[in-house]
């Protein structure tokens, strides 16, 4: 079988010592790159040189390397997760390339999240929103039977779509105003949608935005950055369905009685 | 409540539902003012019955003027919290699948522009020269007279096309948008409200247009 032709490429890499210090672009070239090597595949055996040289290799983010945990992810030359749609940055492969290109590498830029090394940031802004909200409140013991709460096709179908985002940070990288409502409504749509989440909707959508608000993120504006973006293709109906979860909650919302005393 | 329009997303509310009384009003000053296509007299007798009942003339005014300020002081508002969430740029901006709409990127510059537009065009028309005519026995003022004064003005009528293509681009972003930031937007909906929102723009872009090209094309002096 004949060999597939591999690329060299120019990596324009943003390196930063620190959240405390100023980043500079550096270049590097990366060569004899093969096609079926992964984006990160490419970058590690960049950092392998650096090594062996005795610099600091690039440091980013990475964990299962299949597309489902959410840790990576960079903007490549602008995109957040590279130019592929649906796409981590783990499992975008160099044949999206061409030879000789030139590519950008940045981390996510948010003052919500702050850059702690070179391509990788700090998104515990994200914990905190869900830490507000984003779960249900239910006692341990024996896991029920998963089919004794009847759920509508519809519902858990639109629930499991909320449900598959990652927490990457994809959504607040692409958007001029670095807002979280893409990600903050995938989570409340998701329990909204299903009766566990029912109990505590009300709460979750008034303190989910609320903390949303207060991590520095910005307002939606209805561009559609975000979900362009969206490894996981998460629709901007989950914007709706937060908006229109929280004006119910704030008109709506029942006031707490003293223990129950009063019946 | 407070809380509630404190927030982003109530704020949102705020500027959907503000700007859905102008966008009722665009519409509603378009379709009457191209009476100026049929004929002088058509045009006063319809200013005049306007300014007639004073209570429906002030009453629209101070909702309009409520809704104006509630929209640019939400819109001053957000955008500085969003000029905060992105503290610092990338070096190269998305392209291909992954770019936004165009529109979108610019809302503040065109509501800006569309500010100045509104200020001025009040200057001009509103608080501009003063005729007077007799139609029916009746005397009122020759608002024809003025708009076909002003709209002779090469320039102004350039201004006038430019601030139109303006709101072109921002009526079809907000009359979409706000059935996101109304939370009634749901997956079947999403591409025929992107059209609706276009159709109505264009409409209402059209309509005014084809009053200064008119007048400054066609109509004599």
């Amino acid at each position: 079988m004949e060999a597939k032709k591999t690329l060299n490429l120019t990596l324009k890499v943003w390196r930063q010592k620190n959240a405390q210090t100023e980043g500079a672009f550096e270049t590097y070239e990366a060569k004899d790159v093969s096609p079926d090597a992964s984006f990160l595949e490419m970058l590690d055996s960049v950092n392998e040189i650096l090594i062996k040289k005795g610099e600091l290799p690039i440091v980013f983010d990475h964990d299962c390397r299949e597309g489902i945990c959410g840790s990576c992810g960079f903007m490549i030359n602008g995109n957040a997760h590279g130019p592929q749609k649906s796409t981590t940055v783990c499992q975008l492969h160099m044949r999206q390339f061409e030879d000789g290109q030139e590519l950008v590498l940045e981390p996510w830029r948010a003052s919500a999240f702050p850059v702690i090394k070179d391509l990788m940031c700090d998104r515990s802004a994200f914990d905190r929103i869900i830490k507000a909200g984003g779960y249900i409140s239910v006692n341990t013991g024996g896991a029920r039977d998963a089919n004794s709460i009847p759920i509508s096709k519809v519902n858990a179908d639109e629930a499991f779509l909320s449900a598959t985002c990652i927490a990457c940070g994809a959504c607040v990288a692409s958007c001029k105003n670095a807002s979280a409502a893409l990600f903050t409504g995938a989570k409340i749509s998701h329990l909204a949608l299903l009766p566990q989440g029912q109990v505590e909707k009300d709460e979750r959508a008034l303190n989910m935005v609320s903390q949303m608000d207060a991590e520095g993120f910005g307002a939606c504006t209805t561009t559609g950055a975000c979900s362009a973006a969206c490894p996981k293709e998460i629709s901007l109906t989950n914007i709706a369905k937060m908006n229109r979860e929280y004006l119910r909650a704030s008109f709506a919302q029942k006031e707490e009685v003293a223990g129950g005393d009063l019946a | 409540m407070l809380e509630f329009l404190k927030s982003t997303v109530g704020r949102k509310y705020l500027m959907g539902l503000t700007g859905l009384v102008w966008m009722g009003f665009v519409l509603t000053h378009m379709a009457g003012n191209m009476l100026i296509l049929v004929s002088a007299k058509a045009y006063n007798q319809y200013g005049h019955a306007i300014v007639s009942n004073k209570i429906l003339l002030y009453g629209a005014e101070a909702v309009l003027l409520l809704a104006l300020i509630t929209h640019v002081y939400c819109a001053i508002t957000l955008t500085l919290k969003n000029r905060r969430g992105r503290d610092s740029r990338y070096a190269v901006t998305p392209n291909g699948e992954k770019a936004p709409s165009r529109a979108s990127q610019f809302m503040g510059i065109q509501g800006s522009l569309i500010l100045a537009f509104i200020i001025l065009h009040l200057i001009t028309f509103k608080y501009g020269n003063y005729y007077e005519t007799t139609v029916d026995g009746v005397v009122m003022r020759d608002l024809h007279r003025v708009i076909i004064e002003v709209f002779h003005i090469p320039v102004y009528v350039i201004w006038y096309v430019v601030c139109l293509i303006l709101l072109l681009f921002h009526l079809s972003h907000g009359a979409h948008s706000v059935f996101q930031s109304f939370g009634i937007l749901e997956r079947k909906m999403q591409k025929g409200l992107k059209k609706i929102a276009w159709v109505y723009a264009v409409i209402v872009v059209a309509g005014f247009l084809s009053q200064p090209l008119y007048v400054f094309l066609i109509h004599k002096k």
